[in-house]
């Protein structure tokens, strides 16, 4: 399965998304798509390292898939960290249009 | 209220400036991560789901008027704007950058105020009545009391470290409004035959995976060993508590695993051979509390307002949030108002920088600059002259404040769920504000009378949902999130778990099956007067059942 590699960066612990110039994207659509366990494991070193350097915090790899066209996170918990609360749109990626390019999760039947 | 002396002022102070320079030094990688995560928490900050939060402080929820302005402008200069009243009587803020915390921490320090104790497994804490100094039914104000817990257990160099975190609640009067018998120890006020002061003892409630209501340990300890009792409790929790699995680790375990009559024992030998030189409170310093809560001077008023009674009769509106919002006060011709933080549609317990600025001047004008915070993520205008309610009510309502629904199936308590909190398992806003959408604040709700809803995101149960009269709490299932739905729960002085009606339903359904719980509750109750709780105690769980799984189509899980 598919994965890209996120953290939240030290200073104002923004989630951000390491790219394929291994360089920190407040954009998940700048998120390196790595697809297998072997280039998970060569990017999450490579994060590692930056934790260790004081940029981020909270290195972890999340698993995505292709829904529609666009790359989004698998887990509820990864695409509303990707996008933001699903209760304020006005807040987080989402608002800011550095979410995944998916449709927003649904709020409800009201 | 109470007010910081010398030494409490330089004790804030001064951890402010220990916390600075642990930022300073955690951003200039002098500190890992790992150090630094301790000193964070100890500073009430946390890594959450999106960014940094920060959990603040409000003593037995207790605010006056410059602090809720302090509060606002947090949330306006270092947050999104707003800021998130929690069940334990705190504010949150969602947003805050770690590099601004420590100026953060400053601003709160210069209006008595700090995020000390709002994580880590010490004393949380401590809170009480949101309705202390001004209920009818009270006993004596239990504020004194937990400002003097707040002193005592203040970076307790003992307890710092416990097996894990440690809450402690007080009431005052007879009702229950604190939740007393879900903490780890609940102190109740009480008056024994000669009269005196003291409290009844609950210990080992709580909540979250495993819960328990509390045990009555003591029917009547003197208020000079109100010291002296909590560190005998703590001293054997800390000595015996679980540190093994986090899971196991609350005293309610210990309390299950020990037998009431062992731990109660522990407890009484622990507390035979305390300093009594050390921890014996005098009654001086009890009085010396107390005076920073004596009540305002409150003027002699009519208990009856031709004002309000003729803004009553042709404002359908304004009756209704008298009816629902508005408490009598012990001092005659004056109401305690709850503000209600939970419009239709909204978030519970959200709250713009703009409206605690609204609260604030309200406060000021007409509740002798006080405010509290109640666990129900709700606010209180505690000193509000009868006469003045109209005017308390417009402005409440010309910034989104006036939601008649308190205490009604739309004032519900939900935790920040999967929508901001890095430990949930599904969303919990959304669910209470699609309960809050069916049900409204108008007639319905009237009609359906009392009835507490208390959802949470995940098993640590901070929504309460074990003492929800429907409890919900989300979980995830194969990727799904799942609703579990619980009855009969109660967090008053005859506090009970709620019972689960069956197995879950997704995120689709569980409104309709609120629905279908509140209509079979309708078509069975003696009559309007028979609340839902009254109502499930005598028939329990079997109508509901049928209702949700036999007669409908049931479950989705």
């Amino acid at each position: 399965m598919p994965d890209i590699i996120t953290a939240n960066r030290l200073a104002d612990g923004v989630v951000v998304f390491q790219t394929a110039e291994s360089t920190w994207s407040e954009d998940f659509n700048d998120a390196e798509v790595l697809p297998d366990a072997a280039a998970t494991k060569a990017a999450s070193a490579r994060a590692a390292e930056d934790a260790a350097r004081n940029l981020v915090v909270d290195v972890y790899a999340v698993a995505v898939e292709t829904r529609n066209g666009h790359v989004v996170p698998k887990a509820l918990r990864e695409a509303i960290r990707a996008a933001g609360p699903t209760v304020r749109r006005d807040l987080g990626k989402q608002a800011q249009g550095l979410g995944p390019r998916s449709a927003p999760i649904a709020v409800g039947d009201a | 209220m109470y007010h910081y002396d010398d030494f409490d002022q330089a004790f804030v102070d001064a951890r402010v400036a220990q916390f600075r320079d642990q930022v300073d030094r955690r951003l200039a990688g002098d500190l890992t991560e790992e150090q630094f995560r301790p000193h964070r928490l100890m500073n009430g900050l946390y890594l959450q789901l999106h960014a940094y939060m920060l959990r603040v402080a409000i003593p037995y929820g207790t605010l006056d008027a410059r602090q809720m302005r302090k509060l606002a402008e947090i949330a306006r200069v270092y947050d999104r704007g707003y800021g998130h009243f929690t069940t334990r009587q705190n504010i949150q803020y969602n947003w805050p950058a770690l590099k601004d915390t420590p100026d953060i921490l400053a601003e709160l320090a210069s209006v008595e105020m700090h995020a000390i104790q709002t994580s880590g497994n010490c004393i949380r804490n401590v809170t009480a009545d949101h309705f202390a100094g001004v209920a009818h039914d009270e006993i004596a104000d239990p504020r004194p009391y937990a400002e003097i817990l707040r002193q005592w257990s203040s970076l307790h160099p003992e307890f710092s470290f416990l097996p894990r975190k440690f809450k402690i609640a007080v009431n005052g009067a007879t009702h229950d409004r604190a939740v007393i018998q879900a903490h780890d120890i609940g102190l109740q006020v009480v008056r024994n035959e000669g009269g005196e002061i003291g409290f009844a003892v609950y210990v080992g409630g709580g909540l979250g995976r495993t819960p328990f209501v509390g045990r009555k340990v003591r029917a009547f300890l003197p208020e000079r060993d109100l010291l002296g009792y909590v560190e005998a409790i703590l001293r054997v929790y800390n000595l015996e508590g679980r540190r093994d699995n986090k899971y196991k680790a609350r005293i309610k375990i210990l309390m299950h695993e020990k037998t009431l009559e062992t731990l109660k024992g522990e407890i009484e030998a622990e507390f035979e051979a305390r300093d009594r030189a050390l921890l014996d409170l005098p009654p001086e310093e009890v009085a010396r509390v107390a005076a920073f809560f004596a009540p305002p001077a409150l003027e002699l008023k009519k208990p009856v307002s031709d004002r309000v009674e003729r803004r009553r009769d042709k404002d359908a509106r304004f009756a209704s949030f008298l009816a629902a919002n508005v408490t009598p006060h012990k001092a005659p011709g004056h109401v305690v108002v709850t503000v209600s933080l939970k419009p239709i549609g909204a978030p519970p317990g959200d709250c713009s920088a703009d409206q605690m600025d609204a609260v604030a001047d309200l406060a000021e004008d007409y509740s002798h600059g006080e405010i509290r915070v109640s666990h129900e993520q709700n606010l209180i205008l505690p000193h509000v002259a009868l006469g003045d309610l109209p005017a308390v009510y417009d402005r409440l309502a010309s910034v989104g404040l006036a939601t008649p629904n308190a205490g009604q199936i739309s004032d519900i308590i939900a935790c920040p769920g999967l929508d901001y909190c890095a430990l949930a398992t599904a969303r919990s806003i959304p669910v209470a504000e699609r309960i809050a959408q069916k049900f409204g604040d108008g007639a319905k709700a009237r009609a359906i009378g009392p009835l507490k809803v208390k959802i949470s995101g995940c098993i640590n149960a901070c929504g309460h949902h074990h003492v929800g009269h429907i409890g919900i709490l989300g979980l995830e299932r194969a990727g799904e999130e799942t609703y579990q739905i619980t009855l009969g729960g109660s967090g008053d002085e005859n506090a009970a778990i709620g019972q689960i009606v069956g197995p879950g339903f997704s995120y689709e359904n569980v409104v309709e099956a609120v629905e279908t719980i509140v209509e079979t509750y309708m078509g069975l109750r003696a009559d309007a007067s028979e609340t839902f709780l009254d109502a499930f105690r005598r028939v329990g769980l079997a109508p509901f059942k049928e209702a949700l799984y036999e007669r409908s189509a049931g479950s989705d899980i």
